[in-house]
């Protein structure tokens, strides 16, 4: 185990970790502005997916506007998802809306796997992200570099709009409190409506990357990475978004680093995120990055 | 009174079971499997409900705790022929080679063995609120998951285990919901039940009250734990095999969609929905093949069976959120103060 090998798994781990905390930043922003978890996240993430294959193979668009269109469209699902499926529970207890979220997320998987078929399609890769680049003896695929890169964009945006605009005030409000929010003169659900397009946005991209990295697209594709990266966002403290990417980035790169370095627990990579998840909620409930609060009578 | 309604019940539990018999006489084999799984998905449903209906711990591990149940009957009923044949990459570990028990212990052994392994992770996971418990208990399921995948020489692995000798008949499976439905009916009258939904209602003022929370939850989350794995047992001996994929998230979805149909917190509600799920399930089968309308021939598209479950499903939680029962239980009253509506009206 050289050098060489450790810098190629660590550029592994972080466009992995990249791309789960894009995916946990859609599931803590929803958390943080209805505390619902959404799990139809991971779904909308592979919807964005196919979009983009389905634009690239049959209408075959050119790559970055099929990535574009992948996105507004995604952003319009994730909203429609939202109005459909969480909106009519608003004042519902919480399991409800929960029992919802699943329905949600088996439907849209039964769905696809009627209008997408069941069999894995191949994501085609334009070539600019496939290039070999050597650094040394270090050879790393070109898209290990875009993905952090692109992350690092979308989140400064994200940033720039959750702390400096009105809207993204207004989310703010709304997650600290909701009734005060609403009581203050904020549309809540445009905000709600807002907030699942981001996010929607953010899956579309994040599985876009996904598919450039492992492209092997399946309906259930979303299962396993939605519910991982709502661990990250548990694991970085639910509601944060700078938690969010901690969380992403502790999940990707430890999960590569443990295929890496301890290669006879590789058939345990998928109970890791469990594990961590189960650690952190039983020594910090709140996540790395949450506060403690105390609950009242 | 009361004595009459006690011989009401008995009476209709042996029209019940004579039910039973003559169905298991003239059904055929796909009829009878469908009445099984019917039996089973009692069991199940009314375990998850005693967690989530009746104790309100939003648990998402059902699946798990099948598994294990599973694989300890499994383990315990194979013969040692059947055990070299299935476990042919890597042998089995010493202990379990040459132990064949018949399916009762077995079926005991693995609810016991669910009930242990629930036992143990309720104490750190009970802890943990709402959405928060939802995703332990989900994650703990696909930790067990993960791990019968990996324990080649405990469980075969990804191949799974097949030609499991096919114990479960109607008597086993229609025998365990009835006696899954009598025990719940007793626990939840009795003050283990009171207290249960005290909980359920309003932890605090439960606490307030004297009920000890941790004690309870751990009670309900064990027992829901040991009904799952005898219900996994029973299942796993139907279907004759069994592996790690089975018991997917989906599994316990199925279930959770039993207890929200019937009505989260009804006994008699799951027990209905349980069968109707069932006997849906298999009626929407019709939609994934070709069709024969006489004049036009439909081509059945695959996967719309589960379309149309899905769609089903978000359209009751949307629109019919109390399900079936809500949380009213049957009661002879029901009919015993209709009959008497009746000829008062008529007198």
């Amino acid at each position: 185990m050289g050098m060489s090998n450790f810098l190629q798994q660590l550029a592994n781990g972080i466009s992995l970790g990249s791309l789960y905390a894009l995916l946990a930043i859609g599931y803590t922003m929803v958390y943080g502005i209805l505390r619902l978890i959404n799990f139809a996240h991971g779904d909308i993430f592979m919807v964005g997916t196919y979009i983009a294959f389905y634009s690239m193979t049959s209408f075959l668009l050119p790559w970055w506007l099929s990535f574009l269109i992948a996105m507004i469209l995604t952003c319009i699902f994730g909203i429609i998802v939202e109005k459909a499926a969480y909106k009519p529970l608003r004042n519902s207890p919480r399991i409800s809306v929960m029992i919802s979220a699943i329905g949600a997320s088996f439907l849209i998987e039964n769905l696809a796997i009627v209008l997408f078929g069941g069999r894995p399609k191949a994501f085609p890769i334009p070539d600019m992200f496939n290039k070999v680049v050597k650094i040394g003896n270090v050879s790393i695929v070109s898209v290990n570099f875009y993905i952090p890169i692109i992350t690092g964009i979308l989140l400064l945006i994200l940033l720039y709009v959750v702390n400096n605009t009105k809207t993204g005030m207004a989310m703010r409000a709304v997650s600290k409190d909701y009734e005060a929010a609403r009581l203050m003169g904020i549309d809540v659900n445009k905000i709600v409506s807002f907030t699942f397009g981001i996010g929607s946005v953010l899956a579309a991209m994040g599985g876009i990357m996904w598919g450039l990295k492992f492209p092997n697209l399946v309906p259930l594709m979303g299962l396993m990475p939605g519910l991982k990266c709502f661990i990250a966002a548990v694991v970085g403290g639910i509601g944060d978004i700078r938690g969010a990417v901690l969380g992403g980035f502790i999940l990707g790169l430890g999960e590569i680093m443990i295929v890496a370095f301890l290669p006879s627990l590789t058939g345990y990579r998928d109970a890791f995120a469990f594990i961590l998840l189960i650690v952190i909620l039983l020594l910090k409930p709140a996540g790395l990055m949450g506060k403690n609060l105390t609950e009242k009578v | 009174m009361k004595d009459k309604r006690k011989i009401l019940t008995i009476i209709s539990l042996i029209l019940f079971v004579i039910l039973l018999f003559i169905m298991n006489r003239t059904f055929d084999s796909y009829e009878i499997r469908i009445l099984n799984l019917c039996g089973i998905y009692v069991v199940l449903g009314l375990s998850l409900n005693l967690i989530n209906g009746f104790t309100g711990l939003f648990s998402l591990g059902h699946a798990g705790f099948m598994a294990i149940g599973a694989y300890t009957s499994a383990i315990f009923t194979m013969s040692p022929e059947l055990k070299q044949m299935n476990y042919y990459l890597k042998p089995i570990i010493p202990i379990f080679k040459n132990i064949q028990l018949p399916f009762l212990p077995s079926l005991l052994i693995a609810g016991l063995m669910a009930g242990l392994i629930g036992f143990l992770i309720a104490a750190p996971v009970l802890r943990l609120k709402d959405d928060y418990l939802a995703i332990a208990t989900l994650g703990f399921s696909e930790i067990i998951r993960v791990v019968f995948t990996n324990t080649q020489s405990l469980t075969n692995g990804a191949l799974g285990l097949k030609g499991l000798p096919k114990y479960t008949n109607v008597w086993w499976s229609w025998g365990m919901a009835i006696g899954t439905v009598i025990f719940m009916v007793l626990l939840i009258k009795g003050s283990y039940g009171r207290a249960l939904m005290a909980i359920r209602e309003d932890e605090i003022a439960a606490e307030a009250m004297g009920i000890d929370l941790f004690r309870h939850k751990i009670i309900s989350f064990t027992i829901g734990s040991f009904l799952a794995g005898v219900g996994g047992a029973l299942l796993a001996h139907l279907l004759g095999t069994i592996d790690p994929l089975m018991f997917r998230f989906l599994l316990t979805f199925n279930i959770l969609l039993i207890v929200v149909l019937g009505g989260i917190g009804s006994i008699t509600g799951t027990v209905i929905s349980a069968v109707v799920v069932t006997v849906l399930m298999e009626f929407l089968r019709v939609l994934d093949g070709t069709m024969d309308l006489g004049f036009i021939r439909i081509s059945g598209i695959p996967g719309m069976r589960m379309v149309v479950f899905s769609a089903l499903l978000m359209f009751v939680i949307l629109f019919y959120q109390r399900g079936i029962m809500g949380t009213k239980e049957f009661t002879w009253d029901w009919i015993l103060n209709r009959k008497k509506k009746y000829t008062q009206i008529k007198g």
